[in-house]
């Protein structure tokens, strides 16, 4: 049945997986512009796998300093994670304000609680402008860019959270430190 | 696995306890048949999660997506509504997996359909196929390529 005509497809396919568009001023990112490895999350707030992987990230921006840039694009599966959108859309607000990777902190840090109220609170611990804050809340701006953001992670071959893509190739690895930290050192060695 | 450009075999099966469902009734339509080995089980949940907000993305190319499995009507009934699904899940039940055999994506030793997904155009013929390895998430891109290229051609 698995013919091998099938598993070249298949391998064709999957060396394809290319982000798209490639990581450009829109994107949130952390670290040095000008690193030789662009690293881009596509996650979902409510999603328990990206909250394990969240201190693992922050370990990996930590160890590379500036050999690294991080991008986050938001991939929220609405409808078994009924607060993923509500999150995106306040982490966007957060930015409109210059706080985008506070707020994604603790939301992270924070996921068990998240509910809509809750959004306030830490908007409040940031000291955002609230009645800024919950008007940007619904601006349907922000709302298309998190559709875009997600459509873009499905066109690159996203097909769960987190996925991660190194230099704009997606990483088919273990969820680890060490397979990560490797496949970035190797993209590093690439580009020297 | 059928070949593109040969018409889909029509089959009716239950979508629910109480309602039965004809791809042919999609005519006019594309249709994205999805098989996959088993509900519940944790690729699937997440391959099914990404099409459920992949969908709106699909109907903008007049596609609909239908999921087919050996599960039974109650088990795709529940489910579905575990995982808010807005597609159609068809029953391939009794005879078990007889849907997947005329595909030729039946997996006898595991007793379940393979990971295949098919495009059909709207008069019913195979456009585009894709086997995947059953424990991998083919996502949603080589759909939306297909979907593309089809939309080009007409």
């Amino acid at each position: 049945m698995a013919s091998w005509k099938h598993f070249k497809d298949f391998l064709k396919k999957n060396s394809m997986a290319k982000l798209k568009p490639a990581v450009n001023d829109g994107d949130h990112m952390q670290g040095n512009t000008a690193a030789p490895v662009q690293f881009v999350e596509y996650g979902d707030y409510q999603c328990p796998h990206c909250a394990a992987a969240f201190p693992m990230i922050k370990q990996i921006c930590k160890k590379f300093k500036d050999e690294l840039l991080f991008v986050f694009r938001h991939f929220p599966l609405t409808e078994i994670h009924p607060m993923a959108q509500p999150a995106a859309m306040a982490a966007e607000a957060a930015g409109l304000q210059g706080r985008f990777w506070e707020m994604h902190d603790l939301i992270f840090e924070n996921q068990p609680a998240l509910q809509p109220a809750f959004f306030l609170l830490l908007a409040e611990k940031l000291k955002l402008n609230l009645r800024n804050f919950q008007r940007d809340l619904q601006d349907s701006r922000l709302a298309e860019k998190v559709d875009a953001q997600f459509e873009s992670g499905v066109i690159s071959g996203v097909n769960g959270t987190p996925s991660f893509f190194i230099n704009g190739n997606k990483y088919e690895g273990d969820y680890n430190i060490q397979s990560l930290s490797r496949a970035i050192k190797s993209a590093i060695t690439q580009k020297a | 696995m059928l070949e593109i450009n040969q018409p889909a075999p029509d089959f009716e099966l239950n979508v629910t306890p109480s309602d039965k469902f004809s791809i042919k009734d999609l005519r006019g339509k594309k249709v994205i048949l999805v098989f996959y080995p088993a509900d519940w089980s944790p690729v699937c949940g997440d391959q099914l999660a990404l099409y459920n907000e992949t969908n709106r993305m699909f109907s903008r190319y007049n596609a609909e997506l239908v999921g087919i499995s050996v599960d039974g009507k109650w088990c795709h009934a529940a489910y579905r509504d575990a995982r808010n699904l807005r597609f159609r899940l068809m029953a391939d039940f009794e005879p078990k997996g007889a849907v997947a055999r005329t595909y030729g994506v039946y997996n006898e030793k595991e007793g379940r359909s393979e990971r295949a997904l098919f495009i059909i155009d709207e008069e019913g013929i195979i456009r585009w196929n894709y086997l995947s390895p059953s424990n991998v998430n083919p996502g949603a891109d080589g759909i939306l390529e297909a979907l593309q290229r089809l939309s080009e051609k007409k």
